[in-house]
């Protein structure tokens, strides 16, 4: 019981640690109120007053309503689609997995992991193209499909876990195995769910690459991709660029200022599997 | 009944079978198909066998793309574990504001790479040269995104600041899987802290060590977004990685084919690698 002592030095370092994670942000939040000739003087300081100049400005320049109503779709398209159907085709290869064909179904989704996006990337963008889905439909598309291979490792290891006792109750009860699938096991999935769909929202709100290549249209540009095409111009006023920064970030720092607990034990679930 | 049921499975794989071989696995055989052509990307081709893989590996460029890479890719994963694994240790020893410093250190995790990156960029390309000049320190009163043989250190400095958190969330998740009977032992046979942490908790989170290293190290060979933030692959083209190398080559330099070809090489290198460190990491695992 000696070990429930508050260890006061870690306290301190870890509380002196922490200085590295967030001057970054400080230097954004306060450098985003600021005018040219007060970051001149001094980059630390706060600001003289607090004014949305900066803000207003910045959402103009960069639509950044437009560009934040892209961001929103596509990750909660990406996230309720990707839900639906990588856990239902994870769950027929779960509970199949002694036939061959499923198990040699299994790694090929699986091994899929290990080939990186730059062997894809430029028949893809040809192929997309060829097709016209070069905008949002086509990005959600292949969030929903690219994730298929982690997600469908995260459900099937989790849907074996699940007796099938449950599911074969419900057919004796005159149950379709849609009907299993969708009132039996989905709801018992909540947990895993929570995980890919953190895991998901996540990669779709902050990915840069695949919205860099795909979306053709300007108008199409999600949050990152915005902050990439204004860059020339923020290099002449760095403070419109932070509080573009900020505006930009801010969407998911209140989401995790909320959400912490649930969207720290979602990555740690979805990585220690 | 069995039948009926047998036939609802193979509905609910169908669709996502066909759209992941569409949009996954036939852009992938397209790529190393075209890899063999002289393609580009447009128009009549015709094939050249090994022609581009030869050229990649007499190409200066690609071969220094590589030469950054793993420079980059070596050093931040090994940073990153040291760093993650000491916070993590903090993190796991009773100290106060435990989850509120869990929260701080794990944030970076849920912030676009890209947009960090630009940030880190005004504090290299600004705020550090100001800081050295009231110092007067020379060698830091330019920015170091402008100087060939220290750009890579920046771009270094920010993944490991954003991939930190991520393996320190890994490694906590280890730590937590340690009995406290073993410390409590360990302490009455008068083991000293460091002893403690290299022959229990080492050991002990050793398949958690496996983990970040592989996937550390794949993450960063692959690193693209903080190189667009930061430098562009500049100066010159000092850090100019593999990613970009292909997007750039292959979307502006026309040599879809080539690129193709030096794509098919990048796997084979990422996966070489995993295995081989996979092999060497899980061998010691045994061994402690």
């Amino acid at each position: 019981m000696e070990r429930k002592k508050l260890n006061i030095p870690v306290t301190i370092l870890l509380i002196i640690g922490t200085i590295f994670i967030l001057f970054p942000l400080y230097i954004t939040v306060v450098n985003a109120f600021k005018t040219p000739q007060e970051t001149a003087q001094s980059i630390l300081a706060l600001p003289q007053m607090f004014g949305f100049g900066n803000f207003t400005r910045a959402i103009e320049l960069t639509n950044f309503f437009n560009a934040f109503t892209n961001s929103f779709y596509i990750t909660l398209f990406t996230v309720v689609f990707t839900l639906l159907t990588n856990s239902m085709v994870a769950y027929a290869i779960a509970r199949n997995m002694h036939k061959k064909f499923y198990k040699i179904l299994f790694y090929y989704f699986v091994s899929a992991m290990f080939i990186p996006f730059p062997i894809i990337m430029l028949p893809i963008v040809k192929q997309m193209s060829n097709l016209g889905l070069t905008n949002p439909s086509g990005l959600i598309l292949l969030y929903i499909v690219y994730g298929l291979s982690f997600n469908i490792f995260l459900y099937v290891g989790y849907i074996k876990t699940i007796p099938l006792e449950l599911e074969e109750a419900a057919i004796v009860d005159g149950a379709s195995r849609w009907g299993v699938f969708w009132r039996v096991i989905f709801p018992l999935l909540s947990p895993m769910n929570a995980t890919v769909g953190i895991l998901t929202a996540l990669w779709a709100w902050n990915d840069f690459m695949l919205p860099l290549v795909i979306l053709s249209d300007r108008s199409h540009q999600t949050l990152p991709l915005v902050q990439y095409v204004f860059q020339s111009q923020f290099a002449t006023n760095y403070n419109l660029a932070f509080a573009s920064y900020l505006l930009a970030l801010l969407p998911m720092i209140i989401l995790y200022l909320f959400l912490q607990k649930w969207i720290i034990s979602g990555v740690t679930q979805g990585a220690i599997k | 009944m069995q039948k009926k049921s047998s036939n609802v499975y193979l509905l609910m794989i169908l669709p996502a079978l066909i759209l992941f071989f569409s949009f996954h696995t036939f852009p992938a055989i397209q790529g190393i198909f075209y890899s063999f052509t002289n393609s580009r990307g447009y128009g009549n081709w015709d094939f050249v066998g090994l022609k581009n893989y030869i050229h990649v590996f007499q190409d200066a460029r690609a071969i220094d793309a590589y030469v950054f890479t793993f420079k980059f890719a070596i050093l931040s994963t090994i940073l990153v574990n040291v760093i993650s694994l000491m916070i993590a240790l903090g993190l796991n020893a009773n100290v106060k504001f435990r989850k509120t410093l869990r929260g701080i250190y794990f944030m970076p995790n849920i912030l676009s790479v890209l947009i960090v990156g630009f940030i880190f960029n005004y504090i290299f390309s600004m705020f550090i040269p100001s800081i050295a000049r009231t110092l007067g320190i020379e060698a830091l009163s330019t920015s170091i995104l402008g100087k060939p043989e220290l750009a890579w250190i920046g771009i270094v400095i920010v993944a490991v600041w954003q991939a930190a958190a991520f393996n320190t969330i890994l490694y906590l998740a280890g730590l937590a899987t340690i009995s406290q009977d073993l410390y409590e032992a360990s302490s009455l046979d008068g083991a000293n802290k460091w002893h403690e942490f290299w022959k229990i908790t080492f050991p002990l989170i050793a398949p958690f060590f496996t983990i970040n290293m592989v996937l550390a190290m794949k993450n960063f060979l692959m690193v693209f977004d903080h190189i667009v933030a930061l430098t562009g692959g500049g100066p010159g083209r000092a850090t100019e990685s593999i990613s970009l190398l292909i997007y750039r080559g292959g979307f502006q330099g026309g040599e879809f084919a080539y690129q193709s070809a030096n794509a098919v090489i990048y796997f084979i290198v990422i996966v070489a690698v995993s295995v081989f460190q996979i092999r060497n990491l899980q061998k010691r695992e045994v061994e402690m």
